[in-house]
């Protein structure tokens, strides 16, 4: 919680507030048939695909790489999933859901072995690596429907996106749980400090005994397995696989989500709440686009310009233009108080972050 | 097989840098080749020229690219810049402009985008990836604030552009399109190889610490190559609009990878500091060849193509990581 707080949450508080001066209602919930609903309700459920796949994006930028090849797999797994469906002996039994949702997280674990052997085994810039997926991927995805949109009418598959466990939709669930969850290993065990060693220097970190390569396979699988399991969600939204349009620009979004957030694109250090609250705001802004009424055109000259402003209040040499502007009025900063010799080390204060003031 | 000894030998006397270009040459000849034994009428000089006029907004597009690459940036709103400039300048002609003055506006409007996210990028320090991003999302967005439909241009200077064929000797002919792209890389070539700025970009891609420490103008050569990749964008916007006779702002949807794709597939590095444009325009060229051959095939759906494109930069992407792991060797 201390770790969100100083993310960045101005973007996403202004946002609500605007929502909040335009519809009184906004932030009313209510419960119908067994779900919650309302517009933040919303925003989670809409947002947790994006924010599933940002999870998987952040570790793979805490390594130094990127992965552009998600909106790919997200396609890609739309269309196995359905297909498998609409092609089996009883495409309405649960059995061949759950065969189909096996089958595309397999081929996404294969997809993203497939990018961690680019990477990690021959050394390819993790841009290009992944870009060859992306050019080939949703070309793979019209392969496999045939360039058809396929319908499937199969109320187990449909129930990852409509369904709901105590009241709060299975989507919400689902992305909660994946986020407690690599909080959990990446926070709780030397995995997560690992994944920046390799990010901050993987020749340093590999002569130091870290398994860089095995870590490097391993969060661009989990990025692909990430993006597999938005790519259900969003298919199972519509009921269908549409191979050229589900996930289509995700990747960059994705992206977006975790620099908000305040990971470094050039690797190291990560912040997993700050992906969280980066993928709501992108997920807030597309609402607030729709709800304040802007016209469906502005739409994404808003939101270049959100980026935009974002980006320019986060960026370090705005922050010092800034600072040195306001100095001579502002109170001065204290200076670095000098070491006492003896004196207690332990409360030196250490500067986390740079973005933190 | 002395022969053949010798002949590897004095492909491996030609320097590193030029081998991914050799070989992409090589590979476009191999697949026009392929394609002309396999289908008549396909190894004829039209359709080679027709590569040229069919892709020639592309052509343009990859050199604007490839200066921006070999600084060792990227730029991802080439292709909304290109729907931008054929909305633009539809608006503007149905707005009762004269043609030449769009034409010109349309240039200055592209360059100076290129600039601002130039001047962001540089003097902000924020990643090209993001800053060019955000552009594709204001470039396209812009678009849809010009008009929701397409506009089609009646203008007759565009249309007699649009409709004009060159004569090369008999029966050959190429578009006015065709020509200000040769006459792009021509240019292209010029700056790169024999002006300072030409020398900075490589300086720069190659080592900006180095680079700076020379007293080179980086700042110069990192805005610059923005402002390239903009009025090369709003160039090849023209000549699209030339092509389409319209403006709409799902024009060249994904365009900025087909432009990355062909500056990798022309060996040039992602990280900056080697390739040639020649490289990119070969590789403009392959991609191409693939759109003909599957046209010519008829019966292969047109996904097929981007399946081919994406194994073609797999290939293309080891050779270069096994050359330059055997230069690093040497």
């Amino acid at each position: 919680m201390r770790e969100l707080l100083r993310k960045p949450i101005w973007p996403l508080a202004a946002l609500l507030l605007l929502n909040l001066a335009v519809t009184p209602s906004f932030f009313a919930v209510h419960v119908q048939d067994g779900r919650l609903y309302g517009s933040l309700v919303d925003i989670l459920h809409n947002g947790a695909p994006l924010a599933i796949t940002a999870l998987g994006m952040t570790l793979v930028i805490a390594t130094r790489g990127i992965d552009l090849s998600v909106g790919a797999v997200v396609s890609i797994a739309g269309a196995v999933t359905c297909t498998w469906i609409a092609s089996s002996p009883d495409p309405a039994s649960p059995g061949a859901a759950i065969a189909g949702i096996g089958l595309a997280l397999g081929l996404a674990v294969a997809l993203g072995a497939w990018n961690g052997f680019l990477v990690a085994r021959l050394g390819i810039q993790p841009i290009i690596a992944t870009l060859v997926l992306m050019t080939a991927g949703r070309g793979l995805a019209q392969l496999i429907t045939d360039g058809q949109i396929v319908t499937v009418n199969n109320a187990t598959y449909s129930g990852i996106s409509g369904s709901a466990l105590l009241t709060v939709p299975v989507t919400v669930l689902v992305a909660a749980a994946v986020y407690a969850l690599v909080a959990l290993v990446t926070r709780r065990t030397a995995l997560g400090t690992l994944v920046e060693a390799v990010g901050i220097n993987p020749e340093a970190s590999r002569l130091a005994g870290v398994r860089s390569r095995t870590i490097v396979w391993t969060v661009y699988v989990f990025a692909a397995l990430c993006a597999a399991v938005a790519g259900l969600m969003i298919s199972a939204n519509v009921h269908a696989a549409d191979a050229n349009n589900a996930g289509l620009w995700l990747e960059l979004d994705a992206i977006l989500a975790v620099v908000i957030g305040g990971t470094s694109l050039a690797g190291g250090r990560y912040s997993i709440a700050g992906t969280l609250l980066g993928a709501l705001t992108i997920q807030t802004l597309t609402t607030t686009i729709y709800s304040v009424g802007i016209p469906p055109e502005v739409s994404l000259v808003f939101k270049a310009v959100v980026v935009i402003l974002v980006f320019l209040a986060q960026a370090p040499k705005v922050r010092a233009l800034l600072a040195r502007g306001r100095r001579p009025a502002g109170p001065q900063p204290p200076p670095p108080a000098a070491p006492v010799p003896g004196g207690p080390v332990t409360d030196v204060p250490v500067e986390k972050t740079g973005s933190s003031r | 097989m002395t022969a053949l000894v010798e002949r590897v030998r004095d492909v491996r006397r030609v320097p590193t840098r030029f081998l991914p270009v050799i070989v992409t040459f090589a590979l476009f000849v191999l697949m026009f080749a392929g394609g002309g034994l396999r289908y008549d009428s396909f190894a004829s000089g039209q359709v080679l020229l027709n590569l040229l006029i069919d892709n020639a907004f592309l052509v343009v597009l990859a050199v604007g690219m490839t200066f921006v690459i070999l600084t060792g940036g990227i730029d991802l709103s080439v292709g909304s810049v290109v729907a931008l400039s054929t909305m633009v300048a539809a608006a503007l002609l149905r707005a009762g402009w004269p043609p030449v003055v769009v034409m010109l506006a349309v240039l200055a409007g592209g360059a100076l985008f290129g600039l601002a996210m130039g001047a962001v990028i540089h003097y902000l320090e924020i990643q090209p990836f993001i800053v060019t991003l955000a552009g594709m999302f204001l470039a396209r967005g812009l678009c849809y604030v010009i008009d929701l439909q397409s506009i089609s241009i009646e203008d007759p200077l565009f249309r007699t552009i649009a409709q004009t064929a060159v004569p090369l000797g008999e029966e050959l002919f190429l578009s006015p399109a065709a020509l200000v792209a040769l006459a792009v890389v021509a240019v292209a070539v010029y700056v790169l190889h024999m002006t300072r700025f030409g020398r900075t970009v490589y300086a720069v891609g190659g080592n900006q610490q180095s680079a700076m420490l020379m007293g080179l103008r980086v700042a110069q050569a990192r805005v610059g190559v923005y402002v390239i990749s903009g009025a090369c964008s709003a160039l090849a916007g023209l000549l699209f609009t030339f092509y389409m006779l319209s403006g709409y702002s799902l024009h060249a949807v994904g365009m900025e990878l087909d432009a990355i794709a062909a500056v990798v597939i022309g060996g040039t590095l992602l990280t900056g500091g080697s390739g040639f444009v020649l490289g990119s325009v070969l590789g403009v060229l392959v991609l191409g060849t693939i759109q003909t051959i599957l046209s010519f095939e008829g019966t292969l759906s047109s996904w097929w193509s981007r399946i081919v494109i994406g194994l073609l930069l797999l290939v293309f992407v080891v050779m270069q990581r096994v050359l330059a792991r055997r230069g690093a060797a040497r």
